[in-house]
């Protein structure tokens, strides 16, 4: 029998963010881009302790089998991060964009939200806006309504992307269950 | 703020209404548990086929965890107060495969049921030899163990005189992103499971018995500490065992 999950509560922030967590790649360093946004609650209030864990392929849309994450050497690309909201519930990560796993594909990030409040944890994409074709063909999106389907499309600003996590409301973000599990 | 009594006919009320169809995970909407309101999905999660990165989960190697990390007694110049304990445990698969070589991490209170937080405000003491943080590396067989000292409960607001039952948080991943977990372990014969929210999310009692370690003499060891084990079953891969990244 699967062991449940359970918030992870007010007290994480001491234990789980570490030094250089959501840098993928250090800021301003060629190629980088800041994946960034706001988690907001059902009243559009910031939740300033949540979690967000990133996933994600090179941008060749290889999966990463490199450890060091943890204590980042500068120059591994490990593929995953991790990053907690700030008092404006922002969070923000510099890393590079993935690449399509497979051709033709569309390339996403694979997130994951915590926060107190959250009994357990949600599972998203973070789709890259640029290929039409491909979002336009990706199974997951083309079964949503075209409102639902834009919460998962990151939108480009000066530095990269942003996505916003919406926990509730009309522009609630699509989260994801997959076999077996929420 | 309720009494508890409010709190406690609310979790019986949700109970009895998922008797016979309450799943493995907690509910995201669960009044009860307060900070929930705002904070839980409203809409079903949408169904999703584990593409590629998704049958994949982040490596993390002997650069990434000290040996030390598993010890939460051995991180100050002193010996922290409480009872010195073992836990240890399996985490496998839904298919019963370990998961080896995998990062597991834990943090609590300290005896006294106080976090090294600044957001934690109960009156109790801090203890200047215990963080409350730990870090390992499973091993080949999927078993992780930590040396740490037994948390104590602690209250919080969620209600009037709402107290968590003692519990180690602990976050876990598997061999794939979507089985990422994060959750608390507890000990046997808590006097306050029946009153917390948070563990009656789950709304399933042999579910959420899940989370409860057992007490186990053959890890207690003479003059030195006792010792629980918690095993922690993932769900299924969606790795076929040749898949290559
Ligand atoms: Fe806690």
């Amino acid at each position: 029998m699967t062991t449940p999950g359970q918030t992870v509560g007010p007290f994480f922030h001491y234990a789980l963010p570490y030094p250089r967590g959501a840098e993928l790649v250090p800021p301003g360093s060629p190629g980088a881009i800041r994946l960034h946004g706001h988690v907001v609650d059902g009243n559009g209030d910031p939740v300033p302790d949540a979690l967000l864990e990133l996933w994600q392929a090179d941008p060749d849309g290889r999966v990463v089998r490199a450890g060091g994450s943890l204590r980042r050497d500068g120059w591994t690309f490990t593929g995953w991060g991790r990053a907690a909201t700030d008092a404006a519930g922002h969070y923000s990560f510099a890393t590079l964009p993935p690449g399509p796993t497979e051709p033709g594909r569309a390339p996403f990030f694979a997130l994951t939200v915590f926060a107190r409040g959250l009994t357990d944890r949600l599972c998203t994409r973070a789709y890259l806006p640029g290929d039409p074709a491909a979002l336009a063909a990706d199974p997951l999106l083309s079964g949503l309504p075209a409102e639902r389907r834009a919460t998962l499309i990151a939108t480009p600003d000066d530095r990269g992307l942003v996505f916003d996590v919406r926990l509730q409301g009309a522009r609630e973000t699509v989260f994801l269950s997959f076999p077996g599990r929420r | 703020m309720e009494k508890q009594a409010a709190i406690s006919a609310e979790i019986a009320t949700i109970e009895a209404a998922d008797a016979g169809t309450g799943t493995a995970q907690p509910r995201l909407d669960y009044p009860p548990y307060r900070s929930t309101l705002l904070r839980h999905p409203t809409k079903d999660p949408h169904h999703a086929d584990p593409e590629t990165i998704e049958r994949w989960a982040p490596c993390f190697g002997h650069q990434d965890v000290g040996e030390l990390e598993a010890d939460l007694t051995v991180q100050h110049a002193g010996v922290p107060i409480g009872e010195r304990m073992v836990v240890t445990g399996r985490v496998t698969d839904g298919d019963g495969r370990p998961v080896a070589h995998q990062l597991v991490e834990i943090w609590q209170a300290n005896a006294s049921g106080r976090y090294l937080h600044k957001r934690d405000q109960h009156p109790a003491p801090l203890d200047p030899n215990f963080t409350g943080v730990g870090r390992c590396l499973t091993d080949a067989d999927g078993t992780y163990r930590f040396v740490t000292v037994k948390p104590g409960p602690y209250p919080w607001r969620n209600h009037l005189n709402a107290w968590r039952p003692a519990h180690i948080h602990f976050s876990v991943f598997g061999t794939a992103f979507t089985q990422r977990l994060i959750t608390q372990m507890y000990f046997p014969g808590d006097p306050l499971f029946a009153l917390d929210p948070i563990y009656q999310s789950i709304t399933d009692p042999r579910a959420r018995e899940r989370l409860v370690a057992a007490y186990d003499h053959d890890v207690t060891s003479p003059e030195w500490s006792t010792g629980y084990r918690w095993d922690i079953v993932l769900t299924g891969s969606h790795q076929t065992p040749l898949e290559q990244p």
